[in-house]
């Protein structure tokens, strides 16, 4: 019989038993579903990775001031940062593995150029910004040593900055103001697109350190060249753990903490970030992986009863198909094909519960929401399979059928 | 060379009851064009012998050829092709699907030989015509009378113009008028070529035929010829 044909008649065997399809498609339904939440909430986690690590750059560690065990709120208004640029500096001389060491103090600010203006933050950073957070500019350039040693009022601007400002028009040389100072525009930063958490990264302007320290962001930083925080890039992830610990050994002697005094400052590894999101995205996949095989062993299985329901309903319309002509291989292709258009269809709407599990999961979790064109294609052939799989013993009880005893039946 | 030849055909039972010998070493051989009435008592084995010469069935002894082919030696496909293109099968309980309308109960052979939509569409409109069906071409199996049924069910085992037509019983399930309605179609079928073997109970029909064979424990008691095998040709007046 023609593909076409047996499809057409599967599909109106199935709407004849509408309701008892839709029951027997359930399990294939939740099994199919679950392995789309599991391939788009794996994929969800490693993207977030992924994104992370484009945004910030990779084996990055990040030092801060006060103790966060003893809660932000050290660090309040007023209070001066514990951490100086010879900080950074002395982590960049004398840490194994260090590749850059990036201070910074950030705030908010108004910038404004001719009629517009734009409220963004403002970084105040050195040389080693643009290697530890593996940024560069798109136009124009980056500070020059000179600039940063000084102090220069020069100014690079983020695209989303350079874009609400100017517009299609050239930012390179123009004039902004922030606080009154009159910056000049030198380059125009390469788009980073939005971070992980849904941040615009390239709302953003950056001015050299002490710029920022003494002109625009605050009167506490500039007192004592201390800094905001400070980015530090390791040359390998392996060098991150031992680093954080000499680095601590090395804060702490030159802060002249000693014995069981606190640390004033602390240390955290941004790859530890990503790495608990993929080990609870991991542990979701398995649990997922679990209830898939289970499912899908019992939608098969119920498949599987449903047509062996069906060809001893259908026995004597089986028998009047051979009694016309039908081979046994075509009464056998016939209910494979019902059997698989069945589970195909309940793979559907699977697909379609799964994508809208996957898409709930992403919300809550925050990460974009991943259901791939693979994972559909591996969602319809596992359900496909099934079909086969399970509806071919029946199948071939059906084939086997003698045309005689098959039409005496009633 | 005869459409039907059988040699010693039978067709025996092994039940744990005992032998049942419902065909027992039975040759005939039936002509092209002809119209056969089988008869005989209940449980004479007349089904038997229309399933064995449909194919339907295998005999468990003796030789059956059909068209020249020695059926013996095919196997289930090739059974279910000589079905497809060689037999129309009439049954008594119709044995429409439900679920598909008149037109495509009709198409359901021309599925199996092959045929493209369009050409099945075509020869079923045109043996549904035939049967005088034309206007219920879309009506499924429960919209119809018995006897318009019965009429879909002739075009569907007429629709891949087979060499041969059986009917076991065809009017069993029918009211009178509605039978001598259906065999009046046999007739004119016959008349216009088919080769027809009809089981029936109904001594008139029996004699509107061309031949009669009397089944009586699994053999043939009778076999009677009431009219030359091409009426038309040879005998237009005797066949009126
Ligand atoms: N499948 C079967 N198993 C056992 N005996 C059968 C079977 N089919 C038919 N018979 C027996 O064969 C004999 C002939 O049956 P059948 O050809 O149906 O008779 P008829 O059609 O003339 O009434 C009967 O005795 C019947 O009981
Ligand atoms: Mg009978």
């Amino acid at each position: 019989m023609r593909w076409m044909e047996a499809i057409r008649s599967a599909f109106s065997a199935i709407m004849a038993n509408a309701l008892r399809s839709l029951l027997t498609m359930l399990g294939i339904v939740i099994g199919v579903a679950a392995v789309i939440a599991m391939v788009a909430i794996g994929s969800g986690a490693r993207n977030l990775v992924d994104s992370q690590i484009r945004s910030l750059g990779a084996n990055l560690a990040i030092v801060t001031p006060g103790n966060v065990t003893q809660g932000g709120a050290r660090l309040g208004a007023g209070a001066a940062s514990s951490l100086t640029d010879e900080d950074a500096r002395a982590i960049r001389r004398e840490i194994d593995g260090v590749v850059a060491a990036a201070p910074f103090v950030q705030g908010g600010a108004q910038v404004v150029a001719g009629g517009s203006n734009w409220g963004t933050r403002i970084y105040g950073i050195d040389l080693d910004w643009f290697s530890a957070r593996e940024w560069d500019v798109a136009t124009g350039r980056t500070f020059d040593p000179e600039e940063v040693r000084r102090g220069d009022i020069v100014i690079l601007l983020g695209q989303t900055v350079a874009r609400n400002l100017f517009g299609e028009d050239e930012p390179i040389d123009q004039i902004v103001r922030v606080r009154n100072v009159p910056f000049r525009v030198i380059g125009v930063m390469a788009p980073k697109g939005q971070s992980a958490f849904g941040q615009d990264q390239d709302d953003v302007v950056f001015v050299p350190l002490d710029t920022g320290r003494r002109r625009v962001i605050g009167r506490n930083y500039a007192k004592d060249r201390s800094v905001g925080s400070i980015f530090v890039k390791f040359a390998n992830e392996s060098d991150i753990e031992p680093g954080i610990e000499t680095m601590t050994a090395l804060l702490r002697q030159r802060h002249r903490i000693i014995g069981e005094q606190e640390d004033d400052f602390s240390i955290r590894n941004l790859t530890e970030i990503a790495n608990t999101a993929t080990a609870s995205a991991n542990t979701l996949s398995m649990l997922l992986a679990a209830v898939a095989a289970v499912s899908l062993l019992v939608g098969g299985i119920g498949i599987m009863n449903i047509m062996l329901v069906s060809v001893t309903e259908r026995t004597r319309e089986i028998g009047l198909r051979l009694a016309v002509g039908a081979r046994p291989r075509d009464i056998l292709s016939q209910f494979l094909i019902e059997a698989t258009t069945l589970s195909t269809i309940g793979g559907a709407l699977g697909i379609a519960l799964g994508a809208g599990a996957a898409y709930l999961v992403a919300q809550l979790a925050g990460w974009p929401s991943l259901v791939s064109t693979n994972a559909i294609l591996m969602a319809v052939g596992f359900s496909a399979l099934v079909g086969i799989f399970f509806g071919f013993y029946p199948a071939q009880r059906a084939a086997k059928l003698d045309p005689i005893e098959a039409l005496r039946r009633e | 060379m005869a459409l039907i030849e059988t040699r010693d055909l039978s067709r025996i039972y092994d039940l744990d009851a005992g032998r049942v010998v419902a065909l027992d070493s039975v040759s005939l051989d039936i002509d092209q064009g002809d119209f056969v009435a089988v008869m005989g008592p209940s449980g004479s084995g007349k089904s038997t012998f229309m399933n064995l010469i449909g194919c339907l069935d295998r005999p468990t002894g003796g030789q059956y050829r059909l068209a020249g082919t020695a059926v013996e030696s095919l196997d289930a496909a090739g059974l279910a092709r000589l079905r497809n293109r060689e037999i129309g099968f009439v049954f008594q309980q119709f044995n429409l699907l439900p679920r598909v309308d008149a037109l495509g109960n009709v198409e359901l052979p021309m599925i199996y030989a092959g045929f493209d939509r369009r050409t099945r569409r075509e020869r079923a409109l045109q043996a549904l015509g035939r049967v005088g069906l034309a206007d219920r071409a879309h009506h499924r199996p429960m919209q119809l009378s018995g006897g318009q049924q019965q009429r879909v069910a002739i075009a569907r085992a007429l629709v891949n113009s087979p060499s041969l037509l059986l009917a076991d019983e065809p009017t069993g399930a029918l009211d009178s008028r509605t039978a001598n309605e259906i065999m009046a179609l046999f007739q004119e079928l016959n008349r216009e070529g088919v080769t027809i073997v009809l089981v029936t109970h109904d001594a008139e029909v029996g004699r509107h035929a061309h031949r009669l064979v009397r089944f009586r424990d699994g053999r043939v008691m009778e076999d009677h010829r009431q009219t030359p095998v091409d009426a038309r040709d040879l005998a237009p007046e005797a066949a009126e």
